[in-house]
């Protein structure tokens, strides 16, 4: 209240730029929780560098979605069709991969003689569609001033019926294996799998340009209060353009990498992806009212489940039991979101 | 309504001229004139309703009026956009803060015109964080704002705080006036007095101060001149040193007698 000078060493001043609080220290606290308990019950079976590369592999293709959804919940957004463009994105870039990677009879006897055109060329279609879908989403937004849920539902049928459509409703088949074995399931330097490599390097610019560029300062300031960005001069609707055609790339990027894992543009596999994406961004302490977030947060939101699912395997539990786990700790997540906005709003 | 012209000197930096504005059939602001002059606060005093808003959102380019004429330091201007009166010097701090809760003093100071850091990093956006908070120290510490901490979002910093910080972002930019729109709204007793020192500091500081208000023993104390209006018509202009609140009080609600029966 008084205008005193308080100078008392405060804990929230250490990471400028990323608001702490309970909420985050909570969920950290939660996933090494988690860690030391399948490590005590399951010892070394779950404690082991390979173990861990195995869950950091099975976490990066959501960890992509989510790092695109962190900067649109921090500026009040959403973005629900994720899921649908990443299989969107990977259909198109299988597709191509496969028409321009030989001829028909080639390819189905698994003979790609023009691999070295036509995976590069796929995942450039691939990319620009998952980039083209963003950037509609955030034309639809700014332009004609819709609700980013609408919107993106809409893209995420339109999206998801395309891809269904383009394949058929089946898996893309004959897919050259070169971008497996060169890419999904290829280790650098003997224990680096080039997924998760793809993924540290999204995750550090992204922290970067959340935290320490203009970029990220006007992503918080529009999620913080639009009008005051607005009158500060900021262009809003170009920033949230190009927010949604972040999160647009990333999905088309995991797309890709999910189609390098599994050698086939899955159209099933997708359907909850979304909500995962939103969940791991919201309990990594980004607050869907806008304006608060952190991209370390999303990266242990994001490991929550995914540690979970493979303590739950390793034990012989079903794994079903995961999803019971993250809707509750998603429920406390927003709970303590809540509380620090109730409490805020009476100083 | 002539004796205060011989005050603080030199010419009108901000003149409007005129000014008619209507929102469809409602007459809002009627022929208004207007005059800020170097090294005062003017303080800008009506009834609601009667055009206050309007008025400054004329004066800031947020809205272009039907007809009259502003000038800014004797040359006549149009300002299209809330941005090209800013790019001249001319800042406001709005009623409602418009402040980014969720971000620092620091953030909110620099909204919109961060440094960069030199070179390719500042080319790629990269702030130079280090720059803008010694800058911002330097501000505050000229207006004597002091705040609990520079990196705590400003959402929890206490309302005179975040009014510090509203005022201290606009005095940094404004190279020619000051717009402040009821900034004692919502203010405690305490927070009040320093807002209404902050806006004398910045007076003394030579950047004339227009002051909204409607609290009038507020606008007795920091204003050298009274602006009156009433339903769109600039009907007073009072030297509060020889003017009475009840004087005042009589322009804003158009009673002859001024006896305050609508105070």
């Amino acid at each position: 209240m008084s205008e005193t000078p308080s100078q008392e060493g405060n804990g929230g001043g250490g990471i400028r730029g990323v608001l702490t609080g309970l909420g985050p220290a909570l969920i950290f606290g939660i996933l090494v929780g988690l860690v030391v308990v399948f490590t005590i019950i399951n010892g070394t079976a779950f404690f082991n560098p390979e173990n861990f590369v195995n869950i950091t592999v099975d976490a990066s293709v959501l960890l992509l979605l989510a790092v695109g959804m962190t900067f649109v919940i921090i500026t009040a957004g959403i973005d629900l069709s994720v899921g649908a463009v990443l299989v969107l994105s990977s259909v198109v870039a299988a597709q191509v991969m496969v028409a321009l990677s030989g001829t028909e009879q080639q390819v189905q006897n698994y003979q790609f003689p023009t691999q070295g055109i036509g995976i590069p060329a796929g995942i450039a279609a691939g990319l620009l569609a998952g980039l083209l879908c963003g950037l509609g989403n955030g034309f639809l937004i700014t332009r004609l001033r819709m609700p980013p849920f609408i919107v993106t539902l809409g893209t995420l049928g339109i999206a998801l019926g395309t891809a269904q459509i383009l394949s058929g409703g089946t898996n893309v088949p004959y897919v050259p294996t070169a971008i497996q074995s060169q890419i999904g399931e290829r280790d650098l330097f003997g224990f680096l799998p080039v997924p998760v490599l793809i993924t540290l390097l999204v995750v550090i610019v992204a922290w970067l340009a959340l935290h320490r560029t203009s970029f990220g300062r006007y992503t918080f300031a529009i999620g913080s209060n639009v009008d005051a960005a607005r009158r500060a001069g900021i262009n809003v609707d170009r920033h949230l353009l190009k927010v949604y055609a972040l999160s647009g790339f990333l999905s088309g990027l995991a797309g890709i990498v999910d189609l390098a894992r599994f050698n086939t543009a899955s159209v099933s596999a997708h359907d909850a992806d979304n909500l995962a994406a939103i969940s791991a961004v919201v309990i990594g302490g980004t607050s869907l009212f806008g304006g608060i977030g952190t991209i370390v947060g999303s990266v242990v939101g994001t490991f929550i489940p995914a540690v979970l699912r493979n303590g739950f395997v390793i034990q012989g539990v079903q794994a079903f039991w995961q999803q019971v786990a993250i809707g509750a700790v998603l429920i406390l997540a927003v709970f303590i979101d809540q509380r620090r906005r109730s409490a805020e709003e009476r100083m | 309504m002539e004796k205060a012209r011989d005050l603080p000197g030199g010419e009108p930096v901000l003149r409007a001229r005129g000014i008619d504005k209507s929102f469809g059939a409602v007459r809002v602001l009627e022929s208004v004139d207007f005059e800020v002059r170097p090294g005062e606060v003017v303080a800008l005093i009506g009834d609601n309703g009667a055009g206050k808003s309007t008025l400054i959102n004329v004066l800031t380019g947020v809205l272009r009026p039907d007809s009259g004429e502003i000038f800014f330091e004797e040359k006549r201007v149009r300002f299209a956009t809330p941005h090209e009166a800013r790019e001249r010097g001319i800042e406001t701090v709005y009623q409602d803060l418009a402040v980014a809760p969720q971000l620092d003093a620091v953030s909110n100071i620099f909204l919109g015109r961060e440094h960069r850091r030199a070179g390719i990093l500042g080319r790629l956006g990269f702030l130079d964080g280090g720059r803008m908070r010694r800058e911002t120290e330097d501000q505050l510490t000229d207006l004597r704002v002091r705040l609990s901490s520079l990196e705590k979002p400003l959402s929890t910093l206490s309302g005179g705080q975040r009014q510090g910080v509203a005022v201290a972002r606009a005095v940094m930019w404004a190279s020619k006036v000051v717009i402040m729109d009821e900034p004692t709204a919502a203010l405690g007793v305490a927070q009040v007095e320093m807002v209404l020192d902050l806006i004398r500091r910045v007076r003394d500081t030579g950047i004339p101060v227009v002051f909204i208000s409607h609290n009038m023993p507020h606008v007795f104390e920091v204003a050298d001149r009274i602006s009156v209006l009433r339903l769109g018509e600039m009907v007073a202009e009072l030297d509060p040193a020889t003017a009475t609140t009840d004087d005042a009080v009589a322009a804003m609600t158009g009673s002859a007698s001024g006896n305050g029966e609508a105070a």
